[in-house]
């Protein structure tokens, strides 16, 4: 058979014709089950936010209460129990179940609009890793509420939360948590890198890609080399708690610091893995608020490839009170403090693309102004705690508290605000209210700096983390009341901020390109169809839509009928081949159910490791297993 | 907010936490012109593109070009903060090399041992019989280098004495060990700054840092056995914490009760706190703490037994002859 | 979209079905190797660190590992190579018979290995809950024989599925190629994981 026969898109066959064939050919089936056999990665990437939103929600409950209780000295608001089980939930969900999934949702959702293909590719892997982490963020809530959640804090130190001190099952809760969270995380990161690697558009060579790109393609990989850690270590961990290993065990030729360091070896880099996608967010907006391309372009992507190697080389700075050797706390003072000037040269070239344009104060570009008041301040404090004589003092101390927020509400979360601001009118069609927005924007902007400016002085005068009270007369009341009332600010504000959410979709309709921005998400209609793009745009500049104002140069010939997407070569993206790509699938779900229940089954029995891993395999089979082969000339993936 | 606070690492009271305040203040200097600076190129930008001179946007269709100025701003700025951060680094170490030279000459050694939820304390010596052993206290005579070697039993701890020295962390199956070297006579308080399980809250250390003739008074009082019950309601507390279920987990010296689960309370009354900074030592207190302790620190190692009381006064009595 | 397109490049006539970097999978492949490989390595970095700790390793008074049962594993598991790269390259030039036929050994010398693995628990001298060094040990073992029964499973799937019609596509063989990848993954790894196991607790005593 010629492979003229099937139907492909080209100057014969585009507009309406074209649309209503890739529109049957990249539609899903309705009802629950086309729901959950999905592999589109607008719809993963929207539910990946949604969820990840509500895990917020949850985890901001946690730190509403906790700041009643620490409101007064002395206060019985809460039990010890009560308020140990909170301040790990508060984190737990925090690190694990909100900021990296929110990170890598948006970029599921953006990546291949942004790199002009229309999937990831793996859409199948995506599918499930959405449904494994929406299982470990329910398992661990589920036993929170029944009572026996995680308690030792969310880096879960042993020996506290070893077999001899941790009584119960709220260690291997956590534990097995982190499995869930960890393994899908992995799976999103290879496809994200595949995907970036592989499926951008024509003549977007690497230094052509969106910064966003980049972003998303250094975090993929810190994900693949630092998720590992954890994952080793929790595994290790409930060894010890279930089958008897010695791992921390300093009677038996163990030791408490293995855990540690592996630990802090993902640890340390966990925290750029949140703060480098919303550099690529902030890349973004200050590049289409400014109106002009980003200045240093190189010198951003230097800087996002040099912090994520330095990241892996400064984990013993979290270990400085432990009485490792004093010579090798130098080096890691060191790296600590150079890590800062790779950030301080994208500080640079951010101001310096503001400077050479012409600002438009829209409501994302106020959260990037947000982010350089605040980000900054914690990234100094981060300066002063690599100092070994300074940290000795203020680790463990509420002046970390303060810093960790500072650099991840300042630098992640408020430009991840800001970017769900600018890319709302993409996903829905719809403007979100700027009033609101405003209100909200300075709502959080000054909540934050009333909630947690306070904590560097309560540090400092004393106050220890994670203490469910604080004795009278040390000078703690007035920082503790008015980081309760600006906590409370901060709540109401994401409030405002998620009704505006909900009250745009009926808001201002936006076009294709409401912000008049340059990158090739704002090619397509708002929102995407199914298949994103008619034919795969073609690109000449990083500011394809600015350089081509009337046209959209594409390539054509991709079939119609079949799910068919374009790989490109790795540095010059020149097309390679043509990829089919995945159909909708329920196996995808299944698997993620049958590793769930290996998962959750194991905490109490080390038996279902080998009894769960039969409908697993089962489940994998079926996924990988081939449809019939139809007569056609090349082989589907179905 | 209160400069001359206990527990805080403004008080610079000793030789490691005055050199902490100054290194913080080299690093607030150069931290705030940095800062500083960063804004003022923000708010300089912004206010520059409100102008009416020709941008570089793609409004003017010169979106792709850059001012030649830039590489050189840029250039400025990277050896600025490398400059900054030089500086920085350089009086990091300097500070590092001067805390570390307390451990030279120490004239006085320690050794704490850290348990889920109280510190016990040994005053080391190569001669036995002088030897001290307390809980949740230290005395310090000013202006001695001491030496104190750190285990803990259970879990990890980190003992902070912010006044006096950053903190240092107490891990089963290591030995660590910190330098203090006090310079100012006060009371002072530390607290325990790790997570450690419940209890990690009330988990304080009362320091006293005193001349050396007043150390040498509290040293000789450490060293004599308890005192022997002189009335008959201090006597039938002398039998009920000798004979029952108190002896099991302390020590009072001098006595039958030999108990190393729980702190030494030889000397139990003399200190300033009931069950590691949880409670001022007081009479009520100490009722409060007899009768009920669960109630005081919830999930802490020693049960409420529910005295009777007659039990519970003579109990009272007797640890009030503990000074 | 309101952009009218403006025709350049015309791809049709590219081929589909690459093999190596020009398939997807492909790169999934390495990705996972990298995540794998990270956890290995993390994992000999504990065994390090422990060892650290040490005066003799083994610890005194446990013996080192036996040797047979490792060195036969070893020594296997290189020759498995063999059939290896011949079905490898049958897959390269679309050769399914002979696929079928190499993929079988593979899956023969997979058969004996998971055997002798056996033996290998066996003769570590030492179990898992009597110290961090017999710990490190099985978590070692334990880490490469899951690797080794996963990819004996998938070879087993893929050789199942080849037999049936479907071998033909084209597909097929691209997922042979990078199944027999995946494999040298397999013993590659088990390089380091031998003379941690084997060797090193005897140099130290």
């Amino acid at each position: 058979m010629s492979s003229t026969k099937a139907l492909r898109d080209g100057p014969k066959l585009t507009g309406p014709k074209l649309q209503s064939a890739l529109d049957a050919t990249w539609s899903r089936p309705r009802g629950l089950i086309g729901w959950l056999s999905s592999v589109d990665h607008k719809e993963i990437g929207a539910r990946y936010i949604v969820t990840a939103l509500i895990f917020l929600a949850l985890a901001g409950a946690m730190a509403l209460h906790m700041r009643l209780q620490l409101m007064f000295p002395g206060n019985r608001l809460m039990t010890p129990e009560l308020y140990d089980t909170s301040f790990t939930m508060h984190g737990t969900t925090m690190m694990f179940l909100f900021a990296v999934p929110v990170m890598q949702g948006v970029q599921i959702y953006l990546t291949p609009l942004m790199v002009g293909t229309r999937n990831m590719a793996f859409p199948r892997l995506t599918a499930f890793s959405y449904f494994v982490y929406l299982s470990g963020g329910l398992f661990l809530w589920t036993c929170h509420f029944l009572g026996f959640g995680p308690d030792n804090g969310w880096f879960n130190y042993v020996p506290l939360s070893g077999p001899q001190y941790g009584i119960g099952k709220h260690s291997d809760v956590w534990a097995q948590t982190v499995s869930f969270t960890e393994v899908a995380a992995l799976a999103v990161a290879v496809t994200l890198t595949t995907t970036v690697l592989k499926q951008r558009a024509p003549g977007m060579t690497l230094a052509r890609m969106p910064l966003f790109a980049w972003a998303t393609l250094v975090t993929s990989l810190m994900v693949i080399f630092s998720m590992p850690a954890v994952e080793l270590d929790s595994i290790l961990l409930l060894s010890d708690r279930l089958v008897g290993t010695q791992f921390f065990n300093p009677a038996e030729h163990g030791d408490p610091l293995l855990w540690q360091h592996m630990f802090w070896f993902f640890g340390h880099p966990e925290v750029y893995i949140i703060f480098l996608p919303a550099t690529g967010f902030i890349s973004e907006i200050v590049a289409t608020f400014s109106r002009r391309s980003l200045f240093g372009y190189p010198i951003v992507v230097l800087a996002l490839v040099s912090t994520g190697i330095l990241a892996f080389g400064l984990w013993v700075h979290h270990m400085f009170a432990t009485g490792l050797p004093r010579v090798g706390y130098s080096f890691y003072t060191a790296a600590s403090i150079a890590v800062s000037i790779p950030t301080g040269l994208q500080i640079f070239c951010w101001i310096a693309t503001i400077w050479q344009g012409r600002p438009r104060f829209e409501v994302p570009f106020l959260y990037i102004i947000a982010f350089f008041f605040t980000f900054v301040i914690g990234g100094l404090s981060g300066v002063i705690i690599a100092a070994v004589p300074l940290d000795l003092q203020l680790h463990d101390t509420y002046f970390i508290v303060a810093h960790l927020h500072y650099v991840l509400i300042g630098g992640s979360v408020f430009p991840l605000l800001g970017a769900i601001t600018y890319w709302y009118p993409k996903l829905t069609g719809r403007m979100m209210s700027p009033v609101l927005g405003k209100i909200s924007f300075w709502m959080i902007f000054l909540g934050f700096q009333l909630a947690f400016f306070p904590m560097h002085i309560s540090g400092m005068l004393g106050m220890p983390r994670r203490v469910y009270t604080y004795p009278a007369g040390m000078g703690l009341e007035l920082p503790n009341m008015l980081s309760t009332i600006g906590a409370f600010v901060v709540g109401m504000s994401v409030l405002l901020f998620v009704l505006n959410l909900i009250i745009s979709f009926g808001g201002k309709e936006a076009g294709d390109n409401p912000w008049d921005a340059s990158s090739l998400e704002w090619a397509t209609s708002s929102p995407p169809p199914g298949y994103n793009f008619a034919h795969i745009p073609a690109v000449e500049s990083r500011t394809p839509l600015w350089d081509n104002r009337d046209t959209l140069p594409v390539v054509y010939g991709l079939k119609a009928e079949e799910r068919e997407l374009l790989m490109t070569s790795l540095i010059s993206a020149a097309s390679e081949t043509r990829e089919p790509s995945a159909m909708p699938s329920i196996w995808p779900f299944v698997s993620a159910a049958a590793l769930a229940v290996l998962f959750v089954c194991s905490v109490f029995s080390p038996w279902a490791v080998a009894f769960g891993v039969v409908p697993l395999a089962v489940a994998l089979i079926a996924w990988f297993w081939p449809k019939k082969p139809e007569p056609s000339e090349e082989a589907a993936i179905a | 907010m209160s400069f001359s606070g206990f527990q805080t690492m403004l008080g610079a009271d000793a030789l490691e936490s005055s050199n902490f305040l100054t290194l913080f203040a080299v690093f607030m200097a150069v931290c705030v012109v940095m800062y500083l600076l960063v804004i003022a190129a923000l708010l300089i930008g912004m206010w520059r593109g409100r102008s009416s001179r020709e941008q570089l946007t793609v409004e003017s269709g010169r979106h792709h070009e850059t001012e030649p100025a830039f590489r050189t701003a840029l250039i400025g700025w990277t050896a600025l903060i490398l400059v900054g951060l030089t500086a920085l680094t350089i009086a990091s170490f300097f500070t590092d090399r001067s805390n570390a030279s307390v451990a030279q000459n120490p004239g006085l050694t320690l050794k704490i041992t850290a348990n889920q939820w109280w510190w016990d304390v040994e005053y080391t010596s190569p001669d036995s019989s002088k030897m001290i052993r307390t809980a949740n206290e230290i005395h310090l005579p000013v202006g001695v280098p001491v030496e104190a070697t750190l285990q803990a039993s259970d879990v990890i701890h980190s003992l902070w004495i912010p006044n006096l020295a950053g903190k240092q962390d107490l891990i089963p199956g290591r030995t660590t060990d910190i330098q203090l070297l006090p310079r100012k006579i006060g009371t002072y308080r530390g607290q325990c700054a790790e997570f450690c399980g419940i209890q990690h809250t009330h988990m304080a250390l009362d320091v006293t840092v005193e001349s050396k003739a007043d150390f040498e008074k509290w040293v000789a009082a450490q060293q004599r056995v308890a005192f022997a019950p002189t009335t008959p309601l201090q006597l039938a507390g002398y039998r009920y914490v000798t004979t029952r279920e108190c002896s099991a987990c302390h020590n009072i010296t001098g006595t039958p009760a030999g108990g190393t689960i729980g702190p030494d309370l030889t000397h139990f009354a003399s200190r300033r706190s009931i069950g590691a900074g949880t409670l001022p030592m007081n009479t009520g207190n100490l009722y409060g703490w007899v009768a009920d302790p669960q109630s005081q620190k919830p999930g802490n190692h020693m049960p409420t037994i529910g005295l009777e009381p007659a039990d519970l006064h003579a109990v009272v009595a007797y640890l009030e002859t503990l000074k | 979209m309101t952009l009218a397109p403006a025709f350049t490049e015309d791809v049709s006539k590219l081929e589909s079905d690459g093999f190596g970097t020009l398939s997807l999978t492909w790169w999934g492949v390495i990705g996972f190797m990298l995540i794998e490989a990270t956890g290995f390595a993390l994992l000999f970095g504990a065994y390090f660190f422990l060892m650290s700790h040490e005066q003799t390793w083994a610890p005194q008074p446990w013996h080192p590992p036996d040797l047979l049962a490792g060195t036969l594993f070893t020594i296997v598991i290189l020759l498995s190579e063999i059939p290896n790269t011949l079905a490898k390259k049958a897959a390269l030039r679309l050769d399914l018979k002979a696929e079928r036929r190499l993929m079988a050994w593979v899956l023969g010398f997979g058969v004996v290995l998971l055997v002798i693995r056996g033996f290998e628990f066996n003769s570590l001298n030492i179990f898992w809950y009597d110290n961090a060094y017999g710990s490190v040990l099985w978590a070692i073992l334990l880490m490469h024989t899951t690797h080794l029964a996963t990819d004996f499973g998938d070879t087993l799937v893929l050789w199942l599925l080849i037999k049936t019609p479907h071998g033909e596509q084209k597909r097929r063989f691209v997922d042979a190629d990078e199944n027999a990848l995946y494999w040298r993954f397999v013993w590659g790894s088990w390089l380091p994981c031998y003379l941690l196991i084997y060797w090193l607790p005897r140099l130290f005593q």
